[in-house]
Order: structure tokens, then sequence, then C-alpha cells
């Protein structure tokens, strides 16, 4: 399999297959003796020349990290082959924009209605979450095209709130 | 000795007290509400009762529905935690009306307690060292007049005060018409009292705190301080025992400012008495918080006791099984409060699933915990979920611990403030022992200086490939990944699929 991998903003190249037991694997073309165990549910166990990681795997209904002991790393996994995935990795940087909530929570109030632009950085609505409050702000210049959500709707993490396009 | 005790709480408290429960033999009792059904304390019961809606005034803090549940359960008594109904003579009141035993104090001792101006006066006339300041409420003539006395800056506060309500910090005389007014008309608003006293304002304090222990036949005993002076915006992070300031003299003669605190106000149960701490080492009486702490676990690493226990036999009649010459205090014992919110956007609250928990262990590490992998922290409540609890023969090897104890500590699917921890840990002020109540205001109002370095981007980006390649290819997985097949397929699993989701979502 080949993979292209974005970690924290920098692209590798990852080829990676099943030998045995092991692995094969080659990262930006140079080969890596790489031994891996799934221990649980995400946590990998890699050792690479005797060295030992153990590496977490979080996946939230809106990203995805991995953690390398403490350190964090944002993460973006694309299968050159799938044309979904190529699709994706471009709409974000034009075009429609969605906003989603981060955590659940209850939406309060709307800042702005349909059709109004709206600048980068602009708050859209507010969601209370644990007794506090949380504005929303629009990811980019653009017009609101869609509040999906009403005031008083109850949200789960990664329900998208409204569109800006 | 009860036969039976209704735990009226949720969470790692209600989790620590029915560990008590279980340890003496007697049956527990949980209550939860609608959005705590799964909640880890209900799992750890004899007994489950739902109480009513997510809200905590018509579930937590609704007295009808708790005594009627003790009631139909059969309990005989009544653990209150903290928050909620703990600090409520109301509570304590109906509790001894429906014949049921409130584990805690008297109603009258927290009605006392729990005014400070009156409090003020009990202990002016037993000569407990208070902050120079007025014991009654003013009107704005005399308030002028007292702050010119002892002298500015001071606080203004409100007698039925808490949480920082009704409280302002005043400079000097110009400013005290506004935040005078100001303070009065918001405890008005918070409390429908609003009585309004001044104290000198303390620049910089520490904040520390004496564990009392009274029996119902008159006998009281002191167990040691607690620095707390941690905190962000009035809210305890982390806590320890012994103070890095307190020698045995100046522990003696607070402890014995306690007791005097609790005899007059005629205390019994657990309770904390609140002192805070000038630059010179002197301590003033601040208040009582007539219920069991948070921090109570780094009490008991240090003096060996078990408080829930001994609250437990207390209320029930028993004397005190030892006296204050009996009490040895033994080591260091440090407690960081694992809420779940984000370090990284301004502590905001950050409820949802945990998707993985890894739990540390070994010597020295306590966790009194509410929660477990695949529960829904939910957001109706106080973000603590955990406490981890570190114990070493002294600070150093504490501290050492403490930070060995937070590697091996994930939370993953929610954000914590686990992080903030690794950076209090090993900030050189509090290494030395340099703390007062601005001390994390200031580390955080600073770029942290020696952030967790990210050396390994490439491990990333293997492990993201691994686990594509392990979820694609089912039938080729080794022995060791078997077990991960569902969760992970539920979940969604690596991430292009899960960018599909997302979108899909629409």
């Amino acid at each position: 399999m080949i993979y292209d991998v974005n970690i924290d903003g920098t692209d590798y190249r990852l080829e990676l297959a099943r030998e045995g037991s092991g692995w094969k694997c080659r990262l930006n073309g140079r080969e890596v003796a790489l031994d891996a165990v799934l221990t649980r549910a995400n946590v990998l166990s890699v050792v690479i020349e005797g060295t030992a990681y153990e590496v977490k795997r979080e996946l939230t209904p809106v990203d995805l990290h991995f953690w390398v002991g403490s350190a964090r790393y944002a993460a973006e996994v694309r299968d050159p082959r799938s044309l979904r995935s190529r699709r994706q990795a471009s709409g974000a940087a034009h075009g429609v924009a969605k906003l989603v909530a981060p955590m659940p929570g209850k939406v309060v109030r709307l800042l702005v209605a349909e059709k109004a632009e709206v600048q980068a950085g602009q708050g859209v609505l507010v969601v209370e979450a644990m007794k506090m409050q949380n504005e929303l702000k629009s990811p980019k210049k653009g017009v609101v095209q869609r509040i999906v959500a009403a005031p008083g709707a109850a949200v789960n993490a990664g329900d998208v709130l409204a569109i800006v396009e | 000795m009860f036969k039976k005790i209704l735990i009226a709480n949720r969470g790692e408290i209600a989790v620590r007290v029915m560990r008590a429960c279980r340890e003496l033999g007697i049956p527990a009792v949980a209550v939860y509400s609608e959005v705590d059904r799964a909640s880890l304390h209900v799992r750890h019961a004899d007994e489950a009762y739902f109480i009513g809606p997510a809200a905590a005034t018509e579930s937590y803090l609704n007295i009808e529905t708790i005594l009627d549940v003790a009631r139909r359960s059969g309990a005989d008594a009544i653990h209150p935690g903290y928050g909620f109904l703990s600090e409520n003579p109301r509570f304590a009141r109906a509790c001894r009306e429906a014949g049921v035993k409130f584990i805690g104090p008297t109603a009258e001792a927290m009605e006392l307690l729990g005014s400070k101006t009156r409090a003020r006066q009990a202990m002016e006339r037993a000569g407990v060292p208070l902050v120079p300041g007025s014991s009654r409420g003013l009107e704005f003539d005399e308030a002028a007049r007292v702050a010119a006395q002892v002298g500015y800056p001071i606080m203004l506060k409100a007698a039925a005060g808490g949480g920082g309500k009704g409280m302002r910090a005043v400079r000097s005389a110009d400013e005290l018409r506004s935040a005078f007014d100001s303070a009065r008309s918001e405890a008005e608003r918070a409390f429908g009292d609003g009585e309004i006293y001044i104290e000198k304002l303390i620049e910089n304090p520490r904040h520390i705190e004496m564990q009392v222990l009274a029996d119902e036949h008159g006998h009281t005993v002191w167990l040691g301080e607690r620095e707390c002076s941690v905190q962000r915006r009035h809210q305890k992070v982390l806590e320890e025992s012994p103070s890095p300031i307190v020698d045995a003299d100046m522990r003696r003669r607070m402890g014995e400012a306690a007791v005097k605190v609790a005899q007059t106000g005629g205390y019994t149960n657990a309770g904390t008495v609140e002192f805070l701490v000038d630059a010179g080492r002197k301590f003033y009486f601040l208040e009582v918080n007539t219920r069991l702490q948070v921090e109570h676990p780094v009490t008991e690493m240090v003096t060996g006791l078990d408080l829930v226990h001994l609250q437990i036999q207390i209320a029930a009649g028993e004397s005190l099984p030892f006296r204050q010459e009996d009490v040895q205090l033994r080591g260091h014992a440090m407690e960081c409060r694992i809420y779940a919110e984000d370090p990284d956007n301004n502590f905001f609250p950050s409820p949802g699933k945990i998707t993985l928990l890894l739990v540390p262990a070994g010597p020295g590490i306590r966790r009194d915990s509410g929660m477990y992998e695949g529960w829904s922290v939910p957001l109706d409540y106080d973000p603590l979920l955990a406490k981890l609890i570190g114990y070493g023969s002294d600070r150093q090897q504490t501290i050492m611990r403490l930070r060995r104890a937070l590697h091996e500590y994930f939370v993953g699917g929610i954000k914590t403030n686990i992080s903030l921890f690794r950076r209090i840990l090993k900030n050189p002020e509090f290494m030395a022992g340099k703390l007062d109540t601005g001390f994390l205001d200031r580390v955080l109002a600073n770029p942290e200086t020696d952030p967790v370095k990210k050396e390994h981007p490439e491990i990333a980006a293997i492990a993201a490939g691994v686990f594509a390649v392990l979820e694609q290819a089912p039938a080729t997985r080794n022995g060791a990944s078997g077990g991960s097949a569902p969760a992970s397929s539920k979940a969604g699993s690596s991430g292009w699929k899960l960018a599909g989701r997302v979108e899909s979502l629409q």
C-alpha cells in the first residue's frame, strides 16, 4: 500500500506492506526496519532498530491525532488511489467551509443570519457546554449559506452547524 | 453502624465514598440523573435510583427526591460528598427530620460558619487570628472609615459570599464608592443578601488549610495542613501536604487555631479551616469548608488515615479512635486535579467520549477517578474527571513520581489539563516551593519555555500507515491485534474513512 501522510503540515510518502508477521516499510523512499504490534485498540508498540515507541491514536469525529510519548501530532492519511480523499483534500482550501461543533453542547444563540457576509474569525454562533459559552468562528471570509442549528438545539461533536461559502 | 448509606453525589467522589462503604461492609445506594445512567458511580453501587433530568436543580439538588430514595431504599445515612447539597443546612435539617443521619456537621454549625460575618464575630471572641477588618455588615460611610483605618488596599466581601461573587479589591479611597455599590448589587443578585464587610487585602498570599476531625463527644483533632496556592481563577488545581513553608511549630499553632475554630462553631465530623498566609508567614483565619474536600486524599496519604471511614464512624456515634498525639505525619503527598478542559484553548470545557484511557500505576501513585474508556463525559456538571495523587518520602521524590505517572496517563477523545501539570511540576519556582495564589496566573501569562519536543513526526507517519493497513486487511492481522476490530470499525477507522464520515454528516 502507498499512503500520503501529512503530519503537522509535512507530507510523507509511505510504502507499507505486511511481510510474514513483520513489515516492509519505506518512508520517503528510505527503507525502515519496522517492527510494529497493535497491543490494544488504538495503541501501537513500535520498535525500530532497538528504539521503542508507544504510539496512541486519538480519533474524534472532527480530527485525527497520533501521540508519540507525550507529543501530539495532527495527522491526515490519504490513499492516493481514493478519489474521494483527493476531493476532500482540495475542498478545504476554497469553496465551501463547514462550521463543526468541536464538542457536544447546546446552541445558545446565533450571532449572524443566513446570507450574511462574515469575515474569517468572525463569530457565527454560540455553543454552551459545562456551563461555559464558546463562540464558534467562521474559518473563512464568505457568505453564510446555511445555518443548520437552531437556538436551544442539542448538538454532538462533529455536527455541522453552519456552512460558509 | 449504619445498615445502608445513600451517596447524594456523582463522579469520582461518589465512587470514592462507595469504596469506603464496601470496605466497611455497608451497602451503598447511588442516585443518578438522566445523563448519568452509564456513569462509574452507578456501576460501583449496590443499589441505584433514577432521580430526574440532567439539570442538577431537578436531580442532585432536589432534597425531596433524594430523601424519598433514602426512604424507599431503607438507607439510614446520607453522604453528601462535596458540592451539590454538601454545605446546605436546609438539607442537613431535612435529613434529621426524616430520621436519616447526615454524614457531616449539624445544620446549626453550617449556618454559623456559612455566614462570614457571624463566623468572624465568633472567631474574634475566641481569639483566633483574623485578617484585619470589620466583622459585621457596613453601610458606605462606615465602610469608608474602616477602610481608612485598616489601610488600602482592602477587599470588599459579601457576608453570604462564595465563589468570588460580591468580592472586590479596592486599591484607593476614590475607587471605594463604585466598588461598594457593584459588590452590594452583585451579592444581592447572587445570594439575596447585600451585606458587605471589609478585610484588609493581603497581597500575594498563600492559601493553606488545616484538616480537622471532630466526633460527637467533644474530641477534636487536627491532621496537618494542605498547601492550596496553585489556583486558576480561585479554582484549586494542585494541592500538597505538607506545605513547603510550614514547620512543626507553625503547624501546631495553625492546628490549634483550627481546633479552636471548630470547637467555637460546634463543629462535628470532617471539616477544613482555611487560612491566608502572608509573606511573613503570619496566618489569618479565612473560612471553614463544612464538608469533605476534593483534596482530602493528600491528607490521607501523609497521615495513613481514611477520612471517609472516619466520617462514617463519627456519624454513627463512635468516638475518635486516636488522640492528637497519635497523629503522625509521614512523607509528602501531592494531588493533580484532572479536568476535562483544554489548556490550549483558554481552559474551555471539553466534554465528549473518552475513546482511549491509559492509566498510571506503580509506586506512590493513587488515582481517584470517575471516568472509564468508552464513557461520554456529560456537559452538565463540574469538569473534574479524576485526581492523580502522588506520594513519596519527600517533596522531590513525589514530584518525580507524578511526572512519571503523568507520562503514563493518557486520556484520548477529549481534552484534559494533563499537560498543564507537566508544566507546573517542572517550573523552577514550583520546584523551589515558592508559591502564592498568583503563581499559576503568572506561569500561564508567559509562553511555555520548555514545551514537549516533537522529535518523531516520522514515527507518527509510520504509525498512521500501520493502522490503515491493519484495518484494511483484517484477515492478515496477527493475534495481538484481534481485539481491536469491533471498537475501531465502529469508531471509524482511518483518516480517509473519517473524512468521508464527517462529510456525510452534512
